[in-house]
């Protein structure tokens, strides 16, 4: 049995009020309490991370991992009292640079993640100009995508599942629907949203609702799939499920031509191809096509006895895709800590199998 | 930009992957589902039986096989032959017609639907005055005789399906034609019997169902004589010479009447009533046969006393004083008894008697004394207890081979020594290029081995697990074997049984090494059993182990079935595989994967709690592990936690109810109070109506870890590969989980020398959890070249090349929605298909195969066959996941179907078309086994020739000379082949002859386990809710 999968261990400190901190700047580490039912005002704590960094003339945003090991802001009381109560037990705080944190262009799925960790100022470091832009403090839970491509009538919708604890939340029906077709109207079978789970990821969204008709699921045509077929194709891309469709309301359509009233406009993942609707990028349409749009399989190397040949200096615990352990060495940059962050997240598992700081430090069986 | 390179668009691949894969339902194996009747053509020696369905199936000699299927799916009524031709008339219960015949085209025969006809009576008329009850097809071959419900008797031109109206014989022209106190006393009704006279082809003998026969001329048109009988007729046979009719009644009577053209007798010469005094079932059909001894047969079916053994499914034999009532395991369909051809021998000589039950097909030797079955070569009914699983072993070595055979033909010492009767056409398929064993896995706990090499199943041998335990009935055998002077006389016959002792008994997973002769054999009740092939009988203990699959977790109780009891203390076995070790899973749940290693001698089981590996040399437990999530309650509780969730189901299903209704009401206006009471009752209707029009919908979430039944172990796999590092390979057991988990233990197996002091080591080495969380359903190992690594001992016996350990090795798993490679022994993903992202369609078996090509002999590739829950099958390539073909071959509500595929080796199959059917199937060009069969009537001729120079004496007895005329040039023929034969080759393709006859030796890694069967293949089929008719 792999000792890290014990629990207790990591558990055992959860009645200490004191909160063990550990904060991050570049490459540096600083180490510091706080009191778990006290943790005081986020000003303090501010003046504290800065003092203790030495950094008091720079600014910086300050951000958290949570236990699903998503990087969240601290930025106002309320967030600073919740990354409190909820280490677990240690609390993992990174600073970066503000303007570190405000550069890079939402081209891809990592600066989509980096994203959230910019922080938006709060309280007395107001900026004198307006900024807009993206929504920077908030982690994207859905989005409209080709608008470009699509007709009017459709809509291509994607939702981001990783690290969120909400079920997606939806059911699909059987249904029929009427296209035009060169004979007049003909009545085809389809695929409906039937009911939306409340609470739910699709709910939330608000660009689901019931009596929408599927059309495509990652860029498959659902026509002439059963309900069985579509559900299967869903959850085997419930990672990153982008559906295609047909809304039954539409008036809240996004219009071409500048006149977007969708929150999102045009976004920079679609892909011109072969299929009657444009589809997005050919997910998995390859054997060879590994691409980072999956969360990568754990693997956990156990061994009780110490093993007779010498290994290399790397770990016993890896995780597939996240690149050789032994470039994790230097965890000099953050893209690539929070990239392992983000590639454990949704693994409700490892809280078991990596203690939470097992990145950096040596837990018992577990290194990276 | 690799990407966007498509596989399938190189054209040079697309031409191998023509010469590599083709789909071919080859041929069904075992009984037909729901016979419904039966025909014999005593010239072509043919057997034809039609079904439910609108099957007709002719089977001949082993390996002559023809299926048609009638484009109506009505049920088969009557099948009857044309006499001396090659053609048959098949009649359906929407009352048409059809006409096949067998043609040769190719140098093969096959059977094919010429014409069909439906009898149109006057306009106006009843539907019942066309309902056809007999068919006679007349001796010349040109005319149909059909009796009807209306009691005319219709006259039909065949080929063409005239009807001609003048030859018809109306009720009312026989009624005219006779004398007046048969007229006053009977109405005709309808027409139950028509025969033509043995000897005169202008004479028909019409029974109506009141119980008056008349014999009729055809030409004169005339009534030459009638019998009355005062009970309901049920059917009539005429003896040989035509001197004598019997006829047989709805009261359990039968009577003989002498037919003279002076005297009208009134009276029949005897009247008998066999197992009187007390009220009888009817006799539904009779024949009355004679012999040169004198004595004759008269075989009867029904007529049992109604009260005590009404509900029997009898056919009684009677001869020379010796009656037997043969008492069937299933109703019987219809019976015919096969005797002397020539229509101008003295005497009938029957030889045996063929009776088609629901069931079985049972031919009793009436040559023999003591009438003993005769073991059928086909149609074996493979559900004589339902079939829970199934096993394909390729290429058995001869020598195992043998003594399977020498096992089983202990076992079958009290059939007949008769050769096949039925044994019309030739077969032209070639001898099978190697010998192939299907087993089947059944409720009762037997294992049956089936030669699956050609076009017939063939029973080898049955080995039945019973005796290692102590079930609640004791072995009452003599049961059926009653004394002397028991009357009726019955006895059992046929091997049917569907009931089951103890469903703990049902064989779950089967695997047979047939290099060592080890076999293993796990059941429901958590048993695991390794069994030796020994050649004797031997009386020797089982060693017992229990293998505590939950051993860390604590407070869980089992609410499924209790472990099977074993037999303390020697057992003694007949020879054949006898168990020698018993591991018993703690708690008692379903073996859901077995693997067995003969080499190091290990053997691996996995329930819905854990796995384990057992060592059987020394009969130790090596390890076990748990694979259960804490919150997976409903494994650990067992079966019977599906009563709480039904009780759940039910309740939220009220809840339902109560809410629909409860909204509905809510949305109407306050108004009077009467109206608001119709109108709730309103609202409730349509509430209910909109629940029962609600369609289905279904959940889209992804998987959790706490998802039910998570640590269900599908699969477990046995490899010799680098685990740990890569200098050093390292035996190696990996188990796949239902929740995405892949788990590799390192075993450390001790030399051969000290293998039997020093214990076998394992250690976990590694644990790889799939994050899309879907069932592992398959695991392999490819060596350095891409290949699947060879099973054990097979490199040792130089059937396959040794694997390539000098190159990288890589790990396949096979989820139900993904395929993936990984390096070994670092697991990193190195390639992926994403199967269900992409079709919808999930993995249902998968087994690696080697697919030769039909142009170069020696070039063949190793591919994986995949089935998935759409019933579709691909080929995935090796080791790059290339989809090559795809064919669609089971329906995909046909869920049992499904799940009863079994692949072989080389790119066939086997899924069960009913509980008792299994269709084969084939991916490759190179590995056909069909039916190739000549059928002529000039053949026929040939073979009934000498049987007329030989006399009638000779007759049927010829059956047990050795040699037969025929036979004894027969297996020359088969095994010079078409071209040694070029008179049948015809144009048949030669190439395909060479290419069967070049086996490979290549061989993959340990096939993938069938999944149990599910619970309706249990289900019987003994509901006769339409009367068919069986009449001649």
């Amino acid at each position: 049995m792999n000792r890290s999968f014990h629990k207790s261990q990591t558990l055992r400190f959860y009645s200490c009020s004191a909160v063990e901190v550990k904060s991050k700047f570049g490459a540096e580490f600083r180490r510091f309490s706080l009191d778990r039912q006290k943790p005081g005002k986020f000003e303090d704590f501010y003046q504290l991370v800065v003092h203790t960094h030495h950094i008091a003339n720079t600014e910086v945003t300050i951000g958290y991992a949570d236990v699903h090991g998503d990087l969240l802001p601290i930025n106002n009381d309320d967030n600073f009292c919740k990354a409190v109560s909820s280490a677990n037990p240690l609390l993992r705080v990174f600073i970066q640079k503000r303007e570190e944190a405000e550069h890079g262009l939402a081209t891809g799925s990592l600066s989509r993640r980096r994203k959230a960790l910019a922080l938006r100022e709060e309280g007395p470091r107001r900026r004198p100009h307006l900024h807009i832009g993206l929504p920077h403090d908030f982690r994207p839970v859905s989005s409209i995508i080709d608008v470009d491509i699509l007709p009017e009538t459709h809509r291509r919708v994607r939702l981001y599942r990783h690290g969120c604890q909400k079920p997606l939340g939806f059911y699909i029906r059987d249904g029929t629907s009427v296209r035009v077709a060169p004979q007049g109207l003909e009545k085809v079978p389809g695929i409906f949203i039937s009911r939306l789970v409340p609470g739910g990821l699709a709910e939330s969204t608000g660009l689901l609702a019931v009596d929408d008709e599927v059309l495509e699921v990652n860029g498959i045509e659902v026509a002439g799939k059963t309900l069985d077929q579509v559900t299967d194709m869903m959850i085997a891309n419930s990672h990153n499920l982008i559906v295609t469709v047909k809304p039954a309301n539409q008036r809240n359509n996004v219009l071409r031509g500048g006149r977007a009233s969708g929150s999102s406009g045009r976004s920079s993942d679609s892909v011109a191809s072969r299929h009657s609707l444009p589809a997005p990028a050919p997910l998995g349409l390859h054997p060879d096509d590994m691409e980072s749009d999956e969360e990568p399989d754990v693997v956990l190397e156990g061994a009780l006895e110490p093993r007779p040949l010498p290994r290399p200096p790397g770990s016993l615990t890896r995780i597939n895709g996240a690149g050789p352990a032994s470039g994790l060495s230097g965890l000099g940059r953050e893209g690539s800590v929070l990239r392992l962050l983000s590639s454990l997240r949704s693994d409700p598992r490892h809280s078991l199998a990596l203690p939470p700081g097992g990145v950096e430090e040596h837990g018992p069986a577990v290194t990276l | 930009m690799r990407r966007f390179l498509r596989s399938g668009h190189d054209p040079s691949r697309e031409r191998l992957k023509r010469d590599l894969f083709q789909f071919n339902k080859t041929v069904e194996h075992g009984f037909p589902h729901q016979p419904s009747a039966l025909g014999y053509s005593p010239s072509l020696r043919l057997l034809a039986i039609g079904t439910r369905s609108g099957a007709v199936k002719l089977y001949g000699a082993p390996g002559v096989e023809f299926m048609g299927l009638h484009r109506e799916n009505n049920a088969v009524v009557q099948v009857c032959f044309l006499p001396g031709q090659c053609q048959l008339i098949t009649l359906l219960d929407d009352n048409s017609l059809h006409l096949w015949s067998l043609k040769v085209k190719g140098g093969v025969s096959e059977l094919q639907e010429d014409e069909s006809f439906t009898l149109r009576g006057p306009p106006g008329a009843a539907p019942s005055a066309t309902q056809i009850t007999v068919v006679l097809p007349h001796s010349s071959c040109k005319m149909l005789y059909l009796g009807t419900e209306s009691g005319n008797v219709f006259a039909v031109q065949v080929p063409g399906f005239r009807a001609l109206e003048d030859r018809a014989i109306s009720s009312d022209a026989v009624l005219q034609r006779l004398p007046e106190e048969a007229r006053q006393r009977r109405v005709f009704e309808m027409v139950e019997a028509l025969q033509e006279h043995p000897r005169d082809p202008n004479q028909v003998l019409i029974g109506y169902s009141r119980g008056l026969i008349v014999v009729w001329d055809l030409r004169g048109s005339r009534v030459l004589c009638h019998f009355l009988s005062s009970q309901q007729l049920d059917s009539v046979c005429w003896q040989r010479d035509g001197r004598l009719i019997v006829s047989c009644h709805s009261d359990g009577s039968y009577c003989q009447w002498a037919v003279s053209a002076d005297t009208q007798p009134l009276e029949p010469v005897r009247s008998c009533v066999p197992y009187g005094p007390f009220p009888c079932k009817a006799i539904t059909k009779i024949f009355w046969l004679t012999t040169k001894q004198g004595l004759p047969f008269t075989i009867f079916q029904g007529g049992m006393p109604r009260a005590s053994y009404g509900d029997r499914h009898c056919i009684s034999v009677v001869h020379n004083g010796q009656q037997t009532a043969f008492d069937f395991t299933s109703r019987v369909i219809d019976f015919t008894v096969l005797s002397e051809v020539d229509p101008a021998a003295a005497f009938d000589d029957p030889c045996a008697l063929v009776v088609l039950a629901e069931e079985e097909l049972v031919v009793i030797d009436l040559q023999t004394a003591g009438w003993p079955q005769v073991q059928p070569p086909y149609l074996a009914s493979l559900h004589c207890s339902a079939i829970t699983c199934s096993h394909h072993v390729s290429n058995i070595p001869l020598k195992l081979w043998e003594r399977i055979i020498a096992a089983g033909s202990c076992q079958n010492t009290h059939f007949s020594p008769m050769e096949w009767p039925i044994d019309g056409g030739t077969s032209l398929a070639p001898t099978p290029p190697q010998r192939d064993l299907l087993l089947t896995g059944h409720e009762d706990g037997t294992v049956r081995f089936w030669d699956a090499s050609g076009v017939c199943l063939r029973l080898l041998y049955k080995l039945s697990t019973v005796h290692v335990f102590f079930t609640d009935s004791d072995p009452s055998e003599h049961l059926g074997a009653q004394g002397e002077d028991e009357w009726p006389p019955l006895r059992k016959v046929g091997s049917f049984d569907p009931y089951s002792d103890d469903p703990r008994l049902g064989i779950q997973k089967i695997f047979l090494c047939k290099y060592s002769g080890y076999l293993a054999v796990a059941g429901t009740a958590g048993q695991v059993l390794v069994l030796e092939l020994n050649d004797e009988a031997a009386e020797h203990s089982v060693e017992q182990a229990e293998a505590d699959l939950l051993q860390e977790q604590e407070g869980y109780r089992w609410k499924g079935h209790e472990r099977l009891c074993a037999r303390p203390g020697p057992v003694r076995f007949e020879p054949g595989f006898q168990p020698f070790v018993l591991v018993q899973c703690q708690p008692p749940a379903v073996v859901t994967s077995l693997a067995l290693h003969s080499e190091w001698r290990l053997v691996a089981f996995g329930t819905s709690h854990g796995f384990g590996l057992f060592d059987h040399q020394q009969r130790r437990q090596v390890f076990v592990k748990c694979t259960l999530h804490p919150s997976d309650q409903l494994a650990l509780e067992g079966p019977l936690s599906r009563v709480k969730s039904l009780k759940k189901s039910l309740r939220q299903s009220f809840r339902r109810i109560r809410r629909s209704r409860v909204s509905s009401r809510k949305r109407r206006p306050a108004g009077p109070a009467g109206e608001t009471q119709e109108g709730g009752a309103r609202a409730e209707r349509a509430g209910l109506q909109n629940m029962e029009l609600a369609p289905v919908q279904r959940k889209i979430e992804a998987r959790t870890a706490e998802d039910s039944f998570t640590g269900f172990v599908r699969t477990l796999y046995f490899a010799d590969t680098y685990l740990r590092d890569s200098s050093r390979h390292c035996p190696s057991l990996w188990a796949g989980t239902n929740g995405g988990t892949v788990y590799a233990f390192a075993l450390r197996v001790p030399p051969a020398e000290r293998r039997a002091d020093e214990p076998v080591r394992a250690e976990q080495a590694k644990e790889i959890q799939l994050m899309h969380r879907a069932p592992v359903v398959g695991i392999l190992v490819l060596d350095g070249r891409g290949v699947p690594l060879p099973e054990p001992l097979e490199v040792a016996h130089d059937l396959s090349k040794s694997p390539d350990m000098q190159g990288g090795h890589q790990l396949l798993v096979v989820s139900e929605e993904q395929f993936k490679v990984f390096t070994l022994p670092k697991v990193s993903a190195k390639l992926k298909l994403k199967l269900t992202a992409l079709e919808g369609s999930r993995v249902r078996r998968v087994s690696a195969a080697h697919f030769g090509s039909c142009r170069a002999e020696d070039y063949g590739e190793h591919h994986l066959a995949v089935l998935t829950n759409l019933g579709d099958i691909q080929v995935v390539s090796l080791p790059l996941l290339k989809p090559q073909v795809r064919y669609s071959c089971i329906r995909r509500e046909d869920v049992s179907g499904i799940a009863s595929c079994v692949f072989t080796r080389h790119g066939q199959g086997f899924y069960l078309i009913s509980p008792s059917e299994f269709e084969r199937f084939s991916l490759s060009t190179k590995w056909l086994v069909e039916p190739r069969c000549l059928v002529d009537s000039a053949e026929t001729k040939n073979h009934s020739r000498p049987r007329n120079g030989s006399g009638p004496e000779k007759g049927w007895g010829r059956a047990r000379e050795e040699p037969r005329h025929r036979d004894g040039a027969r297996p020359a023929q088969r095994r010079a082949g078409p071209e040694g034969d070029p008179e049948h080759a015809g144009g048949g393709p030669p190439e395909l002859w060479r290419l069967a006859f070049s086996a490979s030796g290549h061989e993959d890694a340990p096939e993938l386990l069938s999944l149990s069967l599910l619970p309706q293949w249990s289900e019987r089929a003994a509901c006769p809710g339409r009367a068919v008719n069986t009449h001649y």
